[in-house]
């Protein structure tokens, strides 16, 4: 059985951050899910702090340095998205959109995602639905209906008495898995320079076709 | 192999004087680097074309027209000129005049351009961009080599009976290369019609040209052009200099971080490391340029940018004198070691005749009187029959041309 791969984006900006925490439990219940399954799984996890730069000089180059590039590889040849970005000022963090933006924009189809978010209070977490799911539905990406959001009060004491933290980020994993486990989407990944490609689709009607 | 600079034509402040030249100034400063090139011993000067400032370059063809006029043996070449915004008559008339006026020194570069403002100027649509570059070349194409063109397309009005003059010198077109950074489809465009592919080679990494002239060569094979050595490539690239590497360093920095497209950005440490530009010793440009070929195999046509960024005409000058004492002699020697001999020489205008006509003399266009129409009657030249000829297959250049 093939391994399935994947990505974890945290753009939290301390060191530890909450959001890289939220992110390993996402990712670590996920793994756990799949592997109960029978399933072989391969996590990366990418903390954007460290390509900040990269990827302010990719928004102004054009092109990726290494580092980055390995990041949006990862990223477009992933089985599942493991997407978590602290909120700031009512939506994702800067850093994390950037991120984004720098991603080819047919990168993302059919490519499901967990999204997770962290914020100071509760009282931020539709942000999750209002802000980042549009992001991913507009990049024909398959973002999973539970969308994991951890505030503060999370952590510790005062939480949700309803459903915890980890009974939702266990629901997220969950239904992330489901769609991870029937995708085959990194078998499918193609390269427009393949050179054992055809490249018949690439133009037509020239002279000597 | 051919040798030479290319300039985008920008007005840029010297960020170490705070002092922006004008117009006239950088328009006189480059005609003075075109004919310095040549008396260095350097052998194609390209020039970029551009709608808006603080570029000077709107009318290459013209600025070509009078540095041909300065010059002997200087090949003039465009980087680019924009087969998207120009109507394709245009490219094809002006052209065949600078192939006249320079005595068959000139070439041409297609790019599509990627100013998005310009496309309306011109009555354009950048998202229509690569269409039209595979429109507008089909008919420049055809210009240049069909005395009377009847043509409809998506972009361009209508043409009935259409003869562009004057007719390509010795009725050889001008050599055509399709410059792109990241599109396959122009490297696939450049295959097909067996034309030369230039990778701009300056602010993408090196691994992305690799995989661009990958893809030209192994598609040039595949229309029947030649084999994949014979594919004729040219590479941009872009270097610093002085004696020594530490001069060298500390005197680009400024204009480095201050330079349109890629100032404010990266580090010049990892700018030099990612892309190919090289700043450093004569030495260290020499060994840079000599690993290209490692990546993109034996090629035609090395270009070097120079002069943008605000260094001023004097640090140019001297920049060009360094290529031209200590740099390039080595690289003719190296870049000549090893090199199969299957691997065609860079397009000359001399060559194309060659390989056109053999022995024979070369066709030159007599106009018949003036009828005031193309439609009906034999052709409009007294030197050709009516019935045209048969179309040539194979490569426009190298040994293929001749199969």
């Amino acid at each position: 059985m093939t391994t399935k791969r994947i990505v974890v984006i945290s753009s939290g900006l301390s060191t530890p951050s909450s959001t890289r925490q939220l992110a390993d439990r996402l990712s670590a219940d996920a793994a756990e899910i799949l592997q109960e399954r029978g399933v072989e799984v391969e996590v990366q996890t990418f903390e954007l702090r460290d390509l900040a730069h990269d990827i302010t000089n990719h928004l102004l180059l054009g092109f990726a340095p290494p580092k980055l590039e390995a990041a949006l590889e990862a990223v477009a040849a992933a089985d599942g998205l493991i997407a978590v970005t602290p909120i700031f000022t009512t939506s994702y963090a800067g850093l994390f959109k950037s991120f984004i933006d720098v991603i080819d924009p047919q990168a993302l189809t059919d490519l499901p995602v967990l999204i997770g978010a962290t914020g100071g209070t509760p009282r931020h977490s539709l942000a999750i639905d209002y802000a980042i799911r549009p992001l991913f539905t507009y990049l024909h990406a398959v973002p999973v209906t539970t969308g994991v959001y951890a505030a503060t009060s999370d952590w510790g004491d005062g939480g949700d008495g309803v459903r915890s933290l980890p009974d939702r980020i266990f629901r997220g994993a969950k239904e992330f898995a489901d769609l991870v486990e029937r995708t085959d989407r990194s078998d499918l990944m193609n390269d427009p320079f393949a050179l054992e490609r055809p490249v018949g689709h690439l133009i037509g009607g020239l002279a000597g076709e | 192999m051919q040798f030479g600079i290319f300039t985008v034509s920008d007005i840029t402040q010297d960020p170490t004087t705070g002092r922006t030249p004008t117009e006239a100034e950088r328009i006189q400063a480059t005609l003075t680097i075109a004919k310095h090139a040549e008396e260095v011993g350097l052998d194609v000067f390209a020039l970029g074309e551009h709608h808006n400032p603080p570029f000077w370059s709107s009318s290459p063809t013209t600025t070509l027209a009078y540095i041909a006029g300065q010059t002997s043996t200087l090949q003039l070449s465009t980087a680019t000129t924009l087969i998207t915004t120009n109507d394709p008559v245009k490219i094809a008339e002006d052209f065949a005049m600078l192939q006249h006026v320079s005595g068959g020194r000139a070439d041409v570069m297609l790019g599509r351009g990627n100013t998005g403002p310009v496309y309306p100027w011109f009555g354009k649509d950048i998202r229509q961009g690569l269409p039209l570059a595979m429109e507008n070349y089909e008919l420049l194409h055809r210009l240049w080599r069909e005395d009377v063109v009847d043509w409809e397309g998506r972009f361009r009005t209508p043409l009935q009976g259409f003869t562009s003059t004057p007719r390509p010198l010795d009725g050889v077109p001008p050599f055509v290369w399709h410059g792109s950074i990241r599109t396959p489809e122009v490297a696939e465009q450049a295959a097909s019609y067996g034309d030369g592919f230039f990778a701009n080679h300056i602010f993408w990494p090196a691994s992305h040209t690799q995989r661009m002239i990958a893809l030209y060569r192994q598609r040039f094979e595949h229309h029947g052009h030649g084999t994949a050595a014979q594919a004729i490539v040219g590479l941009g690239g872009q270097v610093f200099m002085r004696k020594n590497s530490q001069d060298a360093v500390r005197d680009f920095r400024p204009y480095f971080d201050n330079a349109p497209v890629y100032g404010h950005g990266p580090s010049l440490e990892d700018f030099t490391q990612q892309t190919p530009l090289t700043v450093g010793s004569p030495q260290e440009v020499i060994d840079r340029t000599l690993g290209f070929r490692d990546y993109v195999g034996d090629y035609q046509r090395q270009l070097w940018l120079l002069d943008h960024a605000g260094l001023p005409l004097k640090t140019v000058l001297e920049q060009l004198d360094l290529l031209g004492e200590e740099v390039v002699p080595v690289l003719r020697r190296e870049f000549a070691k090893n090199r199969p001999a299957e691997v065609p020489d860079a397009p000359t205008h001399a060559a194309l005749v060659a390989a056109k006509y053999g022995d024979e003399a070369p066709r030159q266009a007599t106009p018949n009187a003036n009828r005031g129409d193309n439609l009906a009657g034999p052709s409009p030249y007294q030197d050709v029959q009516a019935a045209p000829a048969p179309v040539k297959t194979g490569s426009a250049f190298g040994p293929a041309a001749t199969r």
